[in-house]
């Protein structure tokens, strides 16, 4: 096994490698002179020069990659067009906010989601059933901007139970930072709560008609403790599969969100950063989001190993 | 007479169901009413797109200070945003806006991707360096892959359309490569092989046709995730540029004034909401009609 995860883990290396190379070449790929877009329309053909000097645009491609990947290797992100700010401390400082977003959302999708998905297949057919697919189609189809506006329209304008917006540290206290991120994790976690709650579903079903579930119900074990012991566990794979993938999702939504509810995070940092065109700082979340995108997909695969046994590589 | 002894066999029962006639559309719509009301959310929108300047609206562009944040009313249905400008005529424009670049995006990133997954799924030494890239570009999250290249381009809906494109067009490749990954194996190829049928053939005659039914189905959600992006795009300030009223562009210019005039952000959402859900619906009917096993697992 230990074979399996250092190989799993070195091959994560060249995806992340040419995630790299994807993010620096978006530069070159760019229809159009991007030194040209990032200083404006009000720029003196000296700014220009000056923007395509700073994201070494006048040296060659290969020349100018090696150098930023050496210096990404040694956690240099570069600097920011618009504060002149080392890119890798404005993130630090944002990070918190979503990190908190994200982890609240991600517990609440799962307490809701998985249960939800694991009683539509027990009533598969009834009305709960159909009424869970409804919803599942319902999250999928509301953008996330639009249940974060009617959230905080009703629940903190007119009802008033959570603050509009904003967003409190955690050092202050358990209490000011969670009644902040009850309704952003709401939102942000619509759609991933619709995809969790449809794989669950479908793989229950699955599961639910295998043999040691007959026998599990033969020998008097209690509804639930088939549901949730025997049949949950086995169904687990895929499920754990698809809330990996749908991180994605969820730091795409992050950037909106915290739009919408204006918690100072690094989906903030990244929609001022296209205001500004502020290139560096850009390149520096997207390759921040790939890297945890591909590290927690990493991690899923190594959970695979101890989910379920029969997996070997 | 009949001998002692045989009996005559009773008429068989008509255990037979009788032969259905053919159902037509209507029959096809009933079975599949998930079809028929995504189908039929998604003309009515497409005659909203296109018949926009005929529907009572006035210019959505023209600006009327005096008149500016009026509520929903007679003068304005939807209301007037803050530049007086009238929030129902910018919605029912705003349609079009949406359903160009969901359309688009489908076409497109079907189309390319299509080629991609058939070229990289045929051709063994392709395959290890297409995939390669596909995952790493996958490893970005779409929306920031569209931020990011937005970012380095001017704002037009053609920018917009690339840019989503591009993000979407991995997915594609993978499900296209895996169906051919599979279709390769089939007897049927393997003859076609033997009887020297050239690779581009093949991929035409025999490869191109099985895939057209998956692809359908993940076309329509590709086309719903686009209009979702573009929304997002334009809300955060990436997309089309604020002179076109496209529903994210309207939404964004009603999110200074959400708190008191609610009505500038919510009118663009529910058409959006609804656009998506028609497509989402029209997907999942697809989905069930065209696959009948993979129905009943999601």
């Amino acid at each position: 096994m230990w074979a399996y995860i250092i190989r799993r883990v070195l091959a994560t290396i060249p995806v992340m490698a040419f995630v790299a190379l994807f993010v620096f070449s978006l530069l070159y790929l760019a229809p159009g002179d991007p030194a040209a877009v990032i200083a404006g329309d009000q720029a003196t053909p000296e700014d220009v020069e000056r923007i395509r000097a700073s994201l070494g645009l006048d040296r060659p491609y290969l020349v100018r990659f090696s150098e930023w990947a050496f210096r990404i290797l040694q956690g240099d992100l570069g600097t920011s067009i618009f504060t002149n700010l080392p890119v890798g401390h404005m993130i630090a400082q944002r990070i918190e906010p979503t990190l908190s977003l994200m982890i609240v959302t991600l517990c609440l999708a799962l307490t809701i989601a998985i249960p939800m998905g694991v009683v539509a297949a027990w009533k598969q057919g009834t009305w709960i059933d159909r009424a869970v697919m409804g919803f599942a189609v319902l999250g999928f189809s509301v953008p996330v901007f639009v249940v974060g506006y009617l959230l905080a329209y009703v629940f903190a304008l007119e009802l008033d139970w959570f603050p509009v917006q904003g967003y409190t540290p955690f050092a202050e206290g358990f209490f000011p930072w969670i009644e902040n991120l009850v309704l952003p994790a709401v939102a942000l976690g619509g759609v991933y709560i619709a995809l969790i709650a449809r794989i669950t579903r479908a793989t229950m079903l699955e599961v639910l008609q295998q043999d040691y579930i007959r026998t599990a119900r033969a020998k008097g074990a209690g509804q639930a403790s088939i549901l949730f012991l025997h049949a949950l566990k086995n169904a687990s794979v895929p499920i754990v599969t698809v809330v990996g993938i749908g991180i994605a999702l969820l730091i795409g939504g992050a950037v909106v969100t915290e739009s919408v509810f204006a918690i100072p995070g690094l989906g903030r940092l990244t929609v001022d950063a296209i205001l500004r065109r502020d290139y560096p700082v850009i390149q520096g979340v997207v390759l921040l989001f790939s890297f945890v995108y591909v590290l927690v997909n990493l991690g899923i695969d190594l959970l695979y190993t101890f989910l379920d046994p029969r997996i070997r590589y | 007479m009949i001998p002692p002894g045989l009996a005559i066999a009773q008429p068989m029962p008509d255990v037979l169901p009788p032969v259905k006639p053919r159902r037509g559309v209507l029959g096809f719509l009933r079975r599949y009413p998930t079809i028929a009301i995504g189908g039929g959310l998604l003309l009515v929108m497409l005659c909203i797109a296109i018949f926009a300047p005929f529907l009572w609206t006035k210019d959505p562009t023209s600006l009327a200070p005096a008149l500016r944040t009026r509520e929903p009313g007679a003068q304005f249905w939807f209301g007037s945003d803050m530049l007086g400008r009238d929030v129902y005529s910018r919605v029912l424009y705003g349609a079009r806006v949406s359903l160009l670049v969901g359309f688009s995006v489908a076409f497109f990133a079907s189309v390319i991707g299509l080629a991609i997954g058939l070229f990289s799924g045929f051709i063994r030494l392709a395959d290890s360096i297409v995939m390669r890239v596909m995952d790493g570009m996958m490893s970005i999250p779409p929306i920031l892959l569209a931020i990011a290249l937005m970012a380095l381009t001017r704002g037009s809906v053609q920018n917009v359309i690339l840019a989503i494109t591009i993000a979407e067009i991995p997915r594609v490749t993978r499900l296209v490569r895996g169906v051919v990954l599979s279709l390769r194996e089939q007897p049927y190829v393997d003859a076609a092989v033997a009887s020297g049928t050239g690779t581009v053939m093949i991929m035409w005659r025999h490869i191109l046709p099985n895939t057209l039914a998956p692809l359908t189905v993940q076309a329509t959600y590709i086309c719903a995730a686009a209009m979702i992006t573009e929304a997002i795009l334009s809300f955060i300030g990436a997309g089309t540029p604020p002179i076109i009223p496209s529903w994210g562009n309207i939404m964004a210019e009603g999110r200074a004034l959400w708190q008191v005039k609610p009505y500038i952000v919510f009118f663009p959402a529910v058409f959006l909401s609804i656009t998506v859900l028609a497509v989402n619906l029209l997907g999942d009917g697809l989905r069930d009609a065209i696959d009948p096993r993979l129905a009943k697992k999601l």
